[in-house]
């Protein structure tokens, strides 16, 4: 018989092999459907881990593909240690790629030591405020956040669309519903030249840090902490837990905006409707599997698009469906969760009939 | 190897075994929270079971339920036949079908369930389409007439007082056909009437053979009702007597292990009043637990007692000095400053110390470290913090003087709080509070659900800030600790706060009967 005893404590060792072991699970448990179709598990899996990471061209892909995912894993993982349940990081990530394109692409002409902070700062300013309307209906009227974020996900998505076709439409582009291109001014620079990697990723990977130090080390991050841990006792002991929401709010959508103004300023160029596969819903996975730590959240987002990029080419190798990374990620998604019951109890195996 | 305990029947007792504990030892790592303990409870025998938290009462409870399974020794109990069977350890089931029965402290009901639902939730097979009707009916209303327990079985729980709640409990197990009903606690959420109920169905059940069990801090309860006495103390038991020749210091000097000092409470001359509210309403109107026109002045330097079963007003009355809740009407004054609005954080700069109801809830935050929950309140302040950045090593530093000072049982300042039990909880929460000097003490149920001696240790640190010159507002249920240490007592029902009478002319039943809604002149 098996009994859970809940444990005190979680030492930090146990938290990163249960990961670990998670991964591995997940990778044991996608065997199974690919035995089944008849594939040979264990090239495919060589050929995902070749993609991924096999040469300096594929890891560079991995990293261009984690990036958008640090900043959307972020934003979630500070809006959901808050309880701040938002679903809108893909609606965010738009409104910042707007916010680029808006100012980025020819409205202010500038140096790029002054462009891009520029573009960067209205990126995170559009997310953030999309998101600060429904944390204030929240905290106001109670209106549930999940539902009015998920919702604005879908008008922001329309909107762009409408720009796209409209007043934001760039005429050169043969009647392609793009934007005009970004300024190089507002460009954010390439890491290795040739290849597509860029700046976006140390951004990304100096948020992490920093959002570590906030929620850590600051009176504000302290706040944020006791708010989401328990509302009531921040209230009663005079926390301001509206303003401590508000923050989270503007925190995470302004993360979920610099995603976008990474895609468009340091890989696309230019903003499509197609811009984000979903990095915004992606973003929530990612932060889950770094059980909601900043730092968690750079190794969880390379876990995730390392498996996509590896799947991809190892679908285009040995025509097994790139579905299959859906499948790894769906289940180190659920790996995670159970890991998770080891985190927090013991498990003790007791003999049946003693006593 | 099981030690063996003695199994020879005591002759003066003819009543047949019912439950038989023997040498039961369960330890945790490098703790033992039972050593090798043997306990017989007779039918018809209502034993008392005594020991401070942590005593091992709770893991004994849980090894005959099944929640837990001991290292070693065994337990017993009567089959259908009067004969002593083995029950299997870890099943909760089996000890439920054995006729093992609790109520605890914390009720387990569906609160939007009624009565009736509650009592036959569980007993009939989840395919089932409808509860089960007249046979069910019938046994509870036998059961209901044979111990006395009445109560309204077609209202959602929620909606009935923590007494009528408490009797469906009870029913519950009875419906259940309990040989051996552990009571958790019972008394701590009643009025002292609504104990005397409890103490007489108790007995009636007895009468008609029933094994009771009773958890119990208040002795003189003990006293009342219990044949025998059994004391645990640091997972040993180290006392199994007829409760006729103990008394009170007896008992709690087994349970502490040295004697208890007597509650000192030097004479104090009350200064100005701190707390003043002039015909205060509380609460929205469609609320229960509201204040309706409250006049009530707590003095610097005194103790100030509000009886009352809870809901009846004393939980507005808390919410409004704790800033959680504004006056809807009436003027009340802190320190000389008029309160508008719901304002915690302004509490905590007038210097009002409040210790909430609900530690757990409203006290603490358990995934934070101790040290961070003993700057809850004051996180913004220049000691704590510098530049918005918080100064980490200062407040471990403080916190570690805390625990020292205050006696904080925990593995260090950067445990999480949960770790701690309630006593040292509530010591954390204390040296929150009191540390900073407060003008004004709230102290709401400070000792609910702790042990003798963390009792001992809130009492003597509010009588503290008492002779310090602090005004102490203390909400309780518990009589005992109000007349311990109040200078003055009110009773508030049904949202009407009584004028605050000098403690030294009240006495208990005169209080309990205003809790009950009864005017002090009438209750005299």
């Amino acid at each position: 018989m098996i009994r859970f005893v809940p444990r005190t404590r979680t030492p930090v060792w146990l938290s990163v092999a249960v990961s670990i072991g998670a991964g591995l699970a997940a990778l044991a448990l996608t065997a199974i459907p690919l035995a089944l179709t008849g594939a040979p598990v264990f090239t495919a899996f060589a050929l995902m881990a070749q993609g991924a990471a096999g040469n300096g061209f594929a890891l560079a892909e991995t990293l261009t593909r984690a990036t958008p995912l640090i900043f959307t894993g972020l934003a979630a993982a500070v809006a959901f240690r808050a309880k701040l349940w938002n679903i809108g990081a893909e609606g965010q990530l738009y409104a910042g790629a707007l916010a680029t394109v808006a100012l980025g692409a020819g409205l202010i002409e500038a140096p790029s030591y002054v462009l891009v902070p520029l573009v960067l700062i209205g990126a995170a300013l559009a997310g953030a405020v999309l998101l600060l309307v429904p944390v204030l209906f929240k905290t106001r009227f109670g209106a549930d956040e999940v539902v009015v974020t998920l919702l604005l996900n879908f008008i922001v998505l329309l909107f762009v669309q409408m720009m796209l076709e409209g007043p934001m439409k760039d005429e050169m582009a043969l009647g392609w519903p793009q934007s005009a291109p970004v300024l190089d001014e507002a460009t954010l620079p390439k890491l290795v030249s040739g290849w597509r990697l860029h700046g976006g990723l140390v951004l990304a990977i100096l948020a992490a840090v920093l959002l570590h130090v906030f929620i850590t080390r600051t009176v504000w991050g302290f706040r944020i902490r006791a708010v989401g841990e328990n509302a009531r006792a921040a209230r009663y002991a005079g926390l301001p837990v509206g303003k401590a929401m508000a923050l989270v709010g503007l925190l995470s959508g302004g993360l979920a905006g610099l995603a976008g103004a990474s895609e468009v300023a340091g890989l696309k160029g230019y903003l499509t409707a197609d811009l984000s596969p979903g990095f915004g819903y992606a973003g929530i996975v990612v932060a889950t599997l770094a059980n909601l730590s900043p730092l968690g959240v750079i190794p969880a987002a390379l876990f995730v698009a390392g498996v996509f990029v590896g799947a991809d080419s190892m679908s285009r190798a040995i025509g097994v469906s790139n579905y299959l990374a859906d499948l790894v990620v769906a289940f180190a998604l659920l790996s995670v969760l159970v890991g998770g019951l080891l985190t927090r109890f013991r498990i003790v195996f007791v003999r049946r009939g003693t006593a | 190897m099981p030690s063996q305990g003695s199994t020879c029947e005591a002759p003066h007792d003819p009543r047949p075994l019912v439950l038989s504990l023997k040498g039961i030892t369960k330890r945790f790592g490098p703790l033992t929270a039972n050593d090798h303990i043997d306990l017989d409870v007779r039918a018809g025998e209502i034993v008392a079971l005594l020991g401070e938290n942590g005593a091992g009462k709770t893991t004994l409870m849980s090894i005959l339920f099944g929640h837990y399974i001991a290292d070693e020794g065994s337990v017993s109990i009567a089959d259908a036949d009067g004969k002593l069977a083995p029950l299997p350890g870890g099943s909760a089931q089996a000890a439920l079908a054995a006729g093992i029965g609790m109520v605890h402290q914390h009720f387990a009901l569906a609160e939007n369930l009624t009565g009736f639902e509650n009592i036959v939730l569980g007993t009939q097979s989840l395919w089932s389409l409808r509860p089960r009707g007249r046979g069910a009916r019938d046994k509870i209303a036998r059961l209901m007439a044979e111990s006395g327990l009445a109560v309204d079985l077609d209202v959602p729980v929620a909606r009935l007082s923590v007494g009528e709640q408490q009797r469906i409990e009870i029913l519950k197990a009875l419906y259940r056909d309990v040989r051996v009903l552990i009571l958790d606690e019972p008394t701590a959420v009643l009025t002292p009437q609504e104990a005397d109920s409890l103490a007489a169905t108790v007995r009636t059940l007895a009468g008609k053979g029933l094994a009771v069990i009773f958890i119990s801090h208040k002795l003189h309860e003990v006293l009342a009702l219990c044949g025998r006495v059994v004391v645990l103390r640091g997972g040993t038991k180290v006392a199994d007597r007829p409760t006729a020749g103990a008394d009170r210091a007896t008992l709690a000097e087994l349970m502490v292990g040295r004697a208890i000092p007597a509650r000192e409470r030097p004479p104090s001359t009350p200064g100005a009043p701190v707390l003043s509210l002039r015909r205060v309403s509380v609460g929205a109107l469609s609320q229960r637990d509201r204040l309706e026109g409250a006049d009530l002045d707590v003095r610097a330097g005194e103790i100030v007692g509000i009886a009352g079963v809870s809901g009846n007003g004393q939980g507005a009355l808390a919410a409004l000095v704790a800033g959680l809740a504004a006056p809807r009407a009436g003027e009340a004054m802190i320190d000389g400053v008029r309160l508008a609005g719901a304002d915690p954080a302004g509490r905590v700069a007038a210097h009002v110390g409040r210790i909430p109801e609900d530690r757990h809830r409203d006290g603490t935050i358990g995934s934070l470290s101790v040290a961070e929950n003993f700057v809850l309140e004051t996180i913004s302040a220049p000691e704590n913090q510098r530049a918005g950045l918080i100064r980490r090593a200062a407040i471990r530093a403080r916190a570690m003087e805390a625990i020292q000072a205050y006696d904080v049982r925990c593995p260090g300042p950067d445990a999480a709080i949960r770790a701690l039990s309630g006593g040292n909880m509530q010591k954390v929460v204390l040296a929150r509070v009191l540390e900073r000097e407060p003008k004004l003490v709230l102290a709401h149920q400070p000792t609910r659900g702790l042990d003798i001696g963390a009792t001992t240790d809130v009492h003597r640190r509010l009588i503290a800030a008492r002779g310090r010159g602090a005004a102490v507002l203390l909400i309780s249920e518990d009589l005992d600790e109000l007349f311990a240490l109040s200078d003055r007592i009110a009773v508030v029902h049904a949202g009407h706060l009584s004028p605050a009478l000098d403690a030294a002319g009240l006495d208990v039943r005169t209080v309990g009967l205003m809790m009950a809604g009864h005017g002090a002149g009438e209750a005299a």
